[in-house]
């Protein structure tokens, strides 16, 4: 598998998701910067978390005007696999390749803490190593991670089952508690209707070695890694 | 500010005395300009030139075999093993931080990330050591919100996590919080960059930010008290931008695996003033600038005021003069500024040039070597009595008692603080905030980890400055070892009053011996540090504050040990109790008393119950520990409960030590562990002449106290957890 992590300037999880993939995959992934536009030979583009051009006008929103976003919105419709976390998922929904928004925390104040996700779908090669309805814990770190949508968008995201976790209790349940950051109707992560791009909020690529305090988001890359080799 | 003649008053509103301002009349032989008293009087400031402390800062050890660079670089440097190196120093941001606390908080980490990166290192950790007025007092609530905000907006972009710290709250900090910023890197020992300038001809290059009109004057300011109208100062903290710093990083970590570098500093206190200076001065050399190719913000500016100006987030560098276009190109792409904005000579002089005249003229060896040194007065606080414990009231039972202090602001849970700080970036975080007395985070690729913690208790350092200040290089070493590290170094951050008056100068004086017996015995060196004196309001002094800041290294990372209970569990204490009240938090939240002698640390017994306890952990015999320190062992075995969701069942302690004594008493070189085999602890310390006694065991959901009183560790819970949130997140009145 030959996966792509994108560098914009204030990206700064880059590392944690090469370790990731690395460990999953036996590769080191490429490091391509936001300026290059060829894509040829990459079967996975990530976009990975930070602060690019330091969320200041709005998070992601620069970055989605990056030279390389054009080649990733091709490389999308062609079918290619993107994944995007924090800020890359931010990117996603800034550049229209995934629908909706990342609004400021409920509380309006940064968290970062584990969070519990419930598997939405197992049948993607991003979850296929976990089993529907499974909860898994994974580190979140964003002051804007708050999903919104219209509710036409969430019932057709709802309808068309591209929900792909949710924020939950550590035995499964959709509640107010466990939705730390206001999401809409407890949203993690949404698929693109292909399932091929995944977006989501907090950071399984940070919870890979039980060193750390578990290996909760090595599954992930693990389903992604042998899917993409295969 | 240019039409001002240049006189006494002048140079007595810059800072400087009339004795310094003479000193700058006979270096210059003639009266200076504007921009070349900005220079004297910002290097001889307080805050650059050290003027007060230096006499004392030399009595601390700096040296030890694993030491590569003690204080006077940027940051200390020791060797870690596998020939790589931690580079690492704490700096304060306190004056900045009560005038605008976002701001003065965020570049107090941009700053110290800085002094860190300067020298070759990656930064890998950042901690912060911060003490807050009364949470009863109507501007705590809005400094401790933006501090958190700032250290959090700052650390959290660059993408450093924020892995540790400490917060006290106190009323002699009321009108001057504290932040002090610890950043912790590593570089391989033989790619390690210096400051000494060198090279005749070779080209003076300034990269990153572009210069403003922010900071004028800010190393003046926190040389000086606040009066009634400190918000005036708020033009003097300057605004910190972390997207240009990360830029910042990458740029010179790329630049530094080159050799074009010759020599490296950022621009901080004292802005251009300082990092030209000190390079040149350093390397024996001269230097010469011409501010016109400075990267400007605003238009209009005078040498004054670039040479003064602390705008963040620029370096000075010296470069090999053939690799000025490989440089130029990394910072291109980067979308940094770089301009070659001068060269080194061989005059012994600066010499700065601004619109093809001479601005700034001066001998650099006079303004160093002659910058003012005073031996100032000291006077000894009086030692405070040492409390008879047995005669303290204690109406409250152990349960309300230990319900009470794990809920009172200095000891309750600092989630809600620890939730706003990116701690897992990097993925290396072993032991995250709250989870060890010290933060365990790995090196990327290897086995081994670093141990980090800060340390201090103002309290004790205000009834007893020598006893204090040995006791916070003990707390930091002992908060290491009980991680199971061995501990390498310190870094040291002197927050004092104003040194003018002799009884802090006394605090400070002291404060610095009872350090420096510690650093010996423990074999813990200071290798790098800073000074913030004239911390006071209205004349009221904070209490003496010497925060440490503590490094060292677990060959095995998978060695590193939590203060987690587990259930089934033998606990096992660890350390002599006579039951010290004499400023206890006991004494202070239960008996409303600030008073008596505080716990003297035995550094002899300190470094064999460490090493003691050390040498458990490597061998693989204990499941947790946690060393026993504000609020006395029952406190400590209840933090090890809570982190573990245990319970235990704890056994009355020795019939010649009151039982509150003996539960809430802060007596020092203590540990609790927890164990599968305690009679074999016991026996083992017993052959290393340590003391050891077994306190219960674990299990189940409730802690079920010797005089008949239980708790849920629930219980326990929502009392430590309930403060931060109540008061923070309370709405505005």
């Amino acid at each position: 598998m030959n996966a792509a992590i994108v560098l914009f300037p204030g990206i700064n999880r880059e590392r944690d998701m090469a370790i990731a993939l690395e460990q999953s995959s036996g590769h080191k992934p490429r490091m391509l910067w936001h300026t290059e536009t060829d894509l040829s030979g990459i079967d996975l583009v990530v976009l990975p978390g930070g602060f690019s051009y330091g969320d200041y006008l709005r998070c992601g929103a620069m970055a989605a005007q990056s030279p390389v976003m054009g080649a990733v919105r091709d490389f999308v419709a062609r079918g290619g696999y993107v994944l995007g976390v924090c800020n890359g998922f931010q990117i996603l929904t800034e550049a229209g390749i995934l629908p909706g928004a990342l609004l400021r925390n409920a509380a309006l104040r940064f968290l970062s803490r584990d969070c519990h996700l419930r598997v939405e779908r197992a049948d993607t090669v991003y979850a296929s190593r976990y089993r529907r309805g499974e909860v898994f814990r994974a580190p979140m770190a964003h002051g804007d991670g708050n999903y919104f949508a219209d509710d036409a968008t969430l019932d057709r995201l709802e309808g068309e089952k591209l929900i792909a976790f949710r924020y939950a209790t550590p035995a499964g349940e959709i509640t107010e508690a466990a939705n730390h950051n206001g999401s809409a109707r407890n949203i993690a992560g949404i698929y693109s209707p292909n399932l091929r791009v995944l977006g989501l909020m907090p950071h399984p690529e940070d919870l890979i070695d039980p060193l750390m305090g578990g290996t909760d988001g090595k599954p992930l890359f693990d389903g992604l890694c042998s899917a993409l080799a295969a | 500010m240019s039409a001002r003649p240049v006189n006494q008053a002048l140079a007595q509103e810059f800072g400087l005395s009339g004795e310094e301002y003479a000193k700058v009349l006979a270096i210059m032989g003639r009266t200076p300009t504007l921009t070349e008293l900005g220079v004297f009087s910002v290097m001889w400031s307080e805050h650059c030139s050290y003027k007060s402390s230096r006499v004392w800062l030399k009595q601390l050890p700096t040296k030890a075999p694993w030491v590569i660079h003690g204080p006077g670089e940027n940051a200390g440097v020791v060797d870690i093993g596998d020939g790589l190196a931690a580079i690492f120093k704490m700096e304060s941001h306190n004056h900045p931080s009560f005038i605008e606390p976002y701001q003065g908080a965020a570049t107090g980490v941009g700053g110290i990330l800085r002094d860190v990166f300067t020298m070759g290192a990656r930064p890998i950790a950042n901690l912060n050591a911060l003490r807050f007025g009364r949470p009863e007092n109507p501007h705590t609530k809005r400094i401790v919100d933006g501090v958190v905000r700032g250290i959090g907006g700052y650390g959290n972009c660059v993408g450093v996590p924020t892995v540790g710290g400490e917060i006290d709250f106190h009323s002699a900090y009321d009108g001057n919080p504290l932040v002090n910023a610890m950043t912790v890197g590593i570089a391989p020992t033989d790619r390690i960059f210096l400051s000494a300038a060198a090279g005749v001809g070779n080209p003076v290059v300034y990269v990153g930010s572009k210069t403003g009109r922010d900071g004028i004057h800010g190393a003046t300011m926190a040389s000086a008290e606040f009066g009634a109208n400190s918000e005036e100062k708020r033009p003097t903290v300057q605004v910190g931008d972390p997207f240009t710093e990360k830029l910042l990083i990458e740029a010179c970590l790329e630049l530094m695996a080159t050799d074009a570098i010759v020599a490296i500093q950022d621009m901080g206190a004292a802005g251009l003033t300082s990092s030209s200076v000190e390079m040149a001065g350093k390397g024996g050399v001269g230097i010469e600038l011409d501010l016109d190719a400075v990267p400007q913000r605003e238009t209009g500016m005078t040498a004054y005021e670039m040479m003064l100006s602390e705008s963040q987030e620029r370096m000075l560098i010296v470069l090999r003069p053939d690799r000025a276009e490989q440089a130029r190109a990394i910072f291109a792409k980067w979308e940094l500024d770089f301009a070659v904005i001068g060269r080194i000579t061989d005059t012994g002089r600066i010499v700065v040039r601004h619109q093809g005249t001479v601005e700034a003229d001066i001998a650099l060896a006079p303004l160093a070597d002659e910058a003012p040194l005073y031996t100032r007065p000291t006077a000894e606080t009086a030692k405070q009595p040492i409390l008879n414990a047995a005669r303290l009231d204690n109406r409250h039972g152990l349960a309300d008692a230990l319900l009470m202090l794990v809920g009172c602001p200095d000891l309750c849970s600092r989630a809600w603080v620890w939730d706003q700080y990116d701690s897992t970036i990097g993925g290396q975080t072993v032991k995250r905030p709250g989870a060890a007395d010290a933060a365990v985070v790995r090196i990327e690729g290897l086995d081994r980890a670093l141990a980090l913690t800060t340390d201090c208790t103002p309290r004790y350092c205000a009834a007893d400055a020598e006893a204090g200040g040995a006791q916070a290089v003990a707390e930091a070493w002992r908060n290491l070892t009980a991680v199971g590290a061995r501990p390498l170094a310190i870094t040291d951050n002197m927050n004092f009053g104003n040194p003018e008056k002799p009884e802090v100068m006394g605090q400070f004086a002291a404060a610095i011996r009872g350090m420096s017996q510690a650093c010996r015995v423990l074999d813990f060196p200071v290798v790098s540090g800073n000074v913030s004196l004239y911390n006071e309001t209205e004349g009221r002094p904070i209490l003496p504050t010497p925060a440490i800041g503590g490094l060292g290294v677990l060959e095995e990372a998978a060695r590193a040990v939590g203060l987690a209970l587990g259930p089934w569990l033998d606990l096992v204490l660890i350390g002599e109790t006579k039951g010290w009240l004499g400023q206890s938090l006991w004494l202070r939240e239960i008996a409303g008393k600030e008073e008596g002698a505080p716990p003297p640390v035995d550094l002899a017994a300190e470094r064999r119950n460490g090493d003691f306890v050390r040498g458990q952990i490597e061998a693989g015999r204990v499941r947790a520990c946690h060393d026993v320190s504000d609020g006395g062992l029952l406190v400590a075995v209840a933090e090890m409960a809570m982190a573990g969701g245990t319970g235990a069942r704890l056994s009355a302690g020795p019939r010649d030590v009151p039982g509150h004594a003996f539960w809430f008493g802060e007596d020092q070189g203590r540990y609790v562990l927890a164990v599968t085999d305690s009679a074999a602890t016991i026996a083992a310390a017993e052959a290393a002449g340590v003391p050891a006694i077994r306190l219960g065991y674990s299990g189940g959901e409730d802690l079920t106290l010797p005089d008949g009183g239980t708790i849920s560790v629930k219980a326990l819970r929502d009392a430590h957890e309930r403060f931060f949130p109540a008061w923070m997140d309370a709405p505005s009145g």
